[in-house]
């Protein structure tokens, strides 16, 4: 691990003001990410400044509805929380999916958003990673590419996103707020990550040192009916292969409205715009779960390993869908 | 750790097994090691274990950490992970460093009764919290429920992930949300056990949960 120099942050506004514009300094929750990017000198910060302190801990439900989160909030807390259970249980059991107790018992809702992938490439710096080294080149593209993203990819960063939770907050319409030394920002989920493009050292749109405060989740008519299923080579402890998270309004026989992320697949948290489309006034049924799943996979773009992912995410998709008919 | 420390640890083992082992038997001996957390049988062997490569750069910070229930300073440098603190700086190396990844939970100890991988902590984070180590379980010479229950149970063959697999079954009783064999085994699946006493941790812990009851 490089040395840094460590701080403790008083209040949150000179938090930000240390750390604007500065891509040396890195802000630490749970450190479950972080460390072990550190320890692989992936990461190198010149300066840590410990945001536990902060009151970004509470889970409150807004005045203007819908539930508040804030960025300290663990994992384990937020997964178990009754509030989330009843109202947002794709979050809930998308949480629970991810990592090890130990490490939910850690990890904040802050970091979990800005987790780094798990590509080998990118920890191994043995080996060319445009998203670690930009330009050094992509060992995945022609590496051993299995666990890799076959949607949002490009020629320079084929690397996939990692998180659970982000996969569900996709589906819920989340809304991250952020604060710098230019103010406040409301970003929907939707518009926070980017895809890797010419650029795959950027992987969202926070300025450097904006720090991430807390998460909303709007109140919305299909939280409720949500589902999430994760798909991977270990039964517990593992990331995705394919995941999907689903929530879906019902009028009758007939879905009103859908929300539909794929994980595992993508380079960010994959909102399935086509699949939602086709659900959207549709009659819930076996045929319409299949040409929703075809929709959602029909840009995929598998390499040499990973073919299997755009059946196997069909797939998974349409058993999700299938167990919110059942329930 | 590369091939060689793997080596030299497995060759340091063999000498020093002869000694606590003569005259004791396994289960007797595995007893000593889960109470003492291997604080003394075992320690001579893991001096071997790569801390940091990195030349150090000084013990710049003060860290004040509350561990088992007594209050202790050191002086180290802010990058010393919770794991090297216990180990290295308190002589506690009842936890031990697997991975330290976070990917085995053989480093698993308690932070203010919740269950944590201290290999990816940095300690300067935890200084308000009370730390748990397997040191810490047992009370007045008596052993904690869930260390009696491992012994009971046959639950480790080799022990070296015992005291993180005893420490995250302390953390799941606390939590309290296991409890079918399949949510044991998922809650459980934070640490792993190359030999495979899985059946028997699983026993282990529906043991304790039972008395609880």
């Amino acid at each position: 691990m490089q040395p840094f120099t460590f701080t403790r942050a008083t209040d949150t506004q000179s938090a930000i003001e240390t750390a604007a514009g500065r891509t040396d300094i890195k802000f630490i929750g749970g450190g479950t990410n972080l460390v072990d990017l550190m320890k692989m000198h992936v990461e190198t910060p010149s300066k840590l400044i410990d945001i536990n302190p902060l009151p970004l801990r509470q889970i409150e439900w807004s005045p203007t509805g819908g539930l508040h989160i804030g960025a300290l909030v663990r994992n384990s807390d937020l997964a178990l929380h009754p509030d989330v259970i009843a109202h947002y249980p794709v979050l809930s059991e998308a949480l629970l999916s991810g990592a090890s107790p130990q490490l939910r018992n850690m990890a904040t809702v802050g970091g979990n958003l800005l987790q780094r992938t798990r590509c080998p490439y990118f920890y191994d710096k043995a080996f060319n990673c445009n998203k670690r080294d930009p330009e050094s080149g992509c060992a995945a593209m022609n590496g051993y590419n299995r666990s890799h993203a076959i949607l949002g990819g490009s020629n320079k960063c084929i690397a996939t996103h990692p998180s659970d939770m982000c996969v569900a907050l996709v589906a819920l319409d989340a809304i991250i707020l952020t604060r710098g030394i230019n103010g406040e920002r409301s970003i929907p989920i939707a518009s926070f990550y980017l895809e890797p493009g010419q650029t795959p050292q950027k992987e969202n749109v926070l300025y450097p040192g904006e720090l991430i405060t807390d998460v909303q989740l709007p109140v919305s008519p299909f939280a409720r009916r949500s589902h999430y299923r994760k798909v991977r080579d270990r039964t517990s402890y593992e990331f995705a292969l394919a995941s999907a998270a689903v929530a879906l309004e019902m009028d009758g026989e007939r879905i009103r409205s859908a929300r539909v992320a794929l994980g595992g697949v993508g380079t960010r948290p994959w909102r399935a715009y086509a699949a939602e489309k086709i659900l959207t006034g549709a009659i819930l049924d076996d045929h319409t779960f299949e040409v929703a799943a075809q929709a959602a996979l029909l840009g995929a773009s598998p390499h040499a390993d990973n073919a299997f992912k755009i059946e196997l995410a069909r797939r998974t998709l349409v058993d999700t869908l299938q167990h919110l008919l059942a329930g | 750790m590369d091939h060689h420390h793997k080596r030299e640890r497995h060759h340091k083992w063999q000498q020093d097994e002869m000694l606590p082992g003569y005259g004791t038997t396994r289960r007797e001996f595995i007893g000593q090691i889960t109470a003492a957390g291997a604080a003394v049988t075992i320690a001579p062997m893991l001096n071997t274990a790569p801390v940091n490569k990195e030349k150090d750069n000084g013990d710049s910070i003060e860290i004040h950490l509350q561990v088992n229930g007594v209050h202790m300073t050191i002086k180290a440098d802010p990058r010393i992970t919770l794991l090297d603190a216990l180990r290295e700086k308190l002589s506690l190396t009842g936890t031990k460093k697997g991975c330290d990844h976070g990917q085995c939970g053989a480093c698993t100890v308690l932070a203010d009764g919740r269950r944590i991988n201290s290999c990816l902590s940095l300690a300067v984070l935890y200084d308000k919290a009370e730390i748990t180590t397997v040191e810490g379980l047992a009370k007045g010479g008596a052993l904690h429920p869930m260390q009696k229950a491992f012994i009971d149970h046959d639950a480790f063959q080799c022990g070296y992930c015992t005291p993180g697999q005893i420490c995250s079954a302390v953390g799941l009783i606390n939590e309290g949300y296991a409890r079918t064999d399949e949510e044991i085994r998922e809650s459980m699946s934070g640490n792993i056990c190359r030999c495979g006493a899985y059946q028997h941790i699983l026993d282990a812990i529906k043991a304790v949960q039972s008395t609880n009851r």
